[in-house]
């Protein structure tokens, strides 16, 4: 039965596509690693989106072609990219001013978990084989004014991946703004989960049996 | 006469001593000044304290000093990656420290050392493991974490260009850490790939000014350091 639902909801494309929609003309934005990097090449034609990394570029523009890349102009994820006519370098303490001084306008970030009062789960599962990394992600939900969650709306076993509580170790207490899944569209506001937007095919109740929290209507 | 030009890596982290905390710039290998590190390798300096956002690759630089067992604790915010090998082996094995801080925080912490201000509130970790026994504040309606200053007794830093007065201009997003370690510690040691005559550097565009730097070595062609983790290969040669 879920696979069959699954069919009905978003794609991973989709997902980045609905993000980009709700980023405003004149934003500055960061994107985290990997699904959210999807987001820069769907924003709407006409919207003009400075985005930032947080080692040291403030108009990051696409990957280079083969053959082009710069060791030394790489993103967060280490990964080639260009800079934009009109970009700017900076170090690292001006960088994170940028996103701890809440200059930052828009995060769109992954997940591993969301809480209905928009406690963040997305660094660590608290194994403790696991080599611990946090990266910038703590700072960046502390400090940009607008955070977008982009998930699957449940893990690959079927959990539901928005709970009333993180279990796993948080990034951020009450920083989620919207979350993004392949079944709905859902803002946090006042600690609680307000359905905005549903897949096709994807009724509430579905959604309500698919999620960890209650959710309201929108 | 000011003359901070040293004439090889190795006379510039002559005197790196055993227990020294040592602060290496570099976002991945951006900026990671590999000659200096190696250098740092061949002159044998042990039990240091390492300050640096991530833990090498491969066997080459930073994680080739770290697989030399010179390295007692690392101080940085992602100490894995797809490349990195040697620092997740030492530390399932519970033989090196670590000490995992934001990488915002990691930046402030440096700045503010550089500073003297010896702590700061920040919002940043509030609510998450990494601010556990931290002291905290409500300003506001907001809390907020104390977090300490970072200094070191050396920086090993990357640039681009330098002048003897050590005047630095860095390359695109190999600047990162650089500016800031350099005003952190009490001797930053910085690798250039051109040395330039005293005013070769538009004043307008120096990015880090003379004072925060003691010494400056040229190395006109550094490694690459993700070839030579291609190639698998290993330091001391």
């Amino acid at each position: 039965m879920v696979s069959n639902e699954k069919l009905s909801g978003w794609s991973v494309q989709q997902m980045a596509e609905k993000v980009a929609h709700d980023i405003p003309d004149g934003a500055y934005v960061n994107l985290g690693i990997g699904i959210p990097e999807l987001v820069a090449g769907l924003v709407p034609e006409g919207r003009e989106v400075i985005y930032h990394t947080e080692n040291g570029l403030l108009g990051m523009g696409p990957v280079p072609p083969a053959g082009m890349e710069d060791p030394e102009l790489i993103n967060a994820g280490k990964k080639s990219v260009t800079a934009i006519p009109g970009a700017c370098y900076f170090h690292h303490a001006d960088s994170f001013t940028m996103i701890r001084g809440k200059h930052i306008d828009v995060c769109v970030l992954g997940a591993l978990q969301v809480s209905e009062k928009g406690d963040l789960a997305n660094w660590s599962t608290g194994d403790p084989q696991a080599i611990p990394a946090v990266g910038g992600a703590m700072d960046l939900v502390a400090g940009v004014k607008t955070i977008y969650v982009i998930s699957k709306h449940m893990t690959k076993t079927g959990e539901p991946k928005i709970v009333k509580e993180c279990t796993y170790p948080l990034t951020g207490q009450e920083v989620v703004n919207r979350i993004y899944t392949d079944m709905a569209i859902i803002d946090v506001i006042d600690k609680a989960l307000v359905v905005r937007e549903m897949a096709p095919g994807v009724s509430f109740e579905l959604l309500r049996d698919c999620t960890g929290a209650p959710l309201h209507r929108g | 006469m000011i003359n901070k030009i040293y004439s090889s890596p190795a006379e510039a982290v002559a005197d790196v001593f055993d227990g020294a905390t040592v602060m290496i710039s570099g976002f991945g290998e951006a900026g990671s000044p590999i000659e200096l590190i190696h250098a740092l390798i061949d002159q044998g300096a042990r039990d240091l304290c390492v300050i640096s956002n991530n833990t090498g690759s491969g066997h080459v630089g930073l994680a080739a000093l770290i697989e030399n067992r010179q390295v007692r604790k690392m101080i940085c915010s992602f100490p894995r990656s797809a490349n990195s090998r040697v620092f997740p082996e030492l530390y399932k094995r519970g033989e090196i420290e670590l000490e995992l801080v934001p990488q915002g925080t990691l930046a402030e912490r440096i700045r503010a050392g550089g500073a003297g201000i010896p702590a700061f509130y920040t919002p940043t970790s509030v609510g998450t493991p990494l601010s556990d026994g931290k002291e905290t504040r409500v300003f506001d309606a907001v809390t907020y974490v104390l977090e300490h200053a970072l200094q070191a007794d050396f920086a090993l830093v990357k640039c681009q260009a330098a002048d003897r007065y050590g005047n630095l201009v860095y390359n695109k997003t190999a600047r990162n850490f650089g500016p800031i370690m350099c005003t952190a510690a009490k001797t930053a040691i910085v690798q250039c790939r051109q040395v330039l005559d005293p005013g070769g550097i538009d004043p307008e565009a120096v990015v880090t000014p003379g004072i925060f730097v003691q010494r400056v070595v040229e190395v006109q062609h550094p490694a690459d350091e993700s070839l030579l983790v291609a190639e698998e290969r290993r330091y001391p040669w």
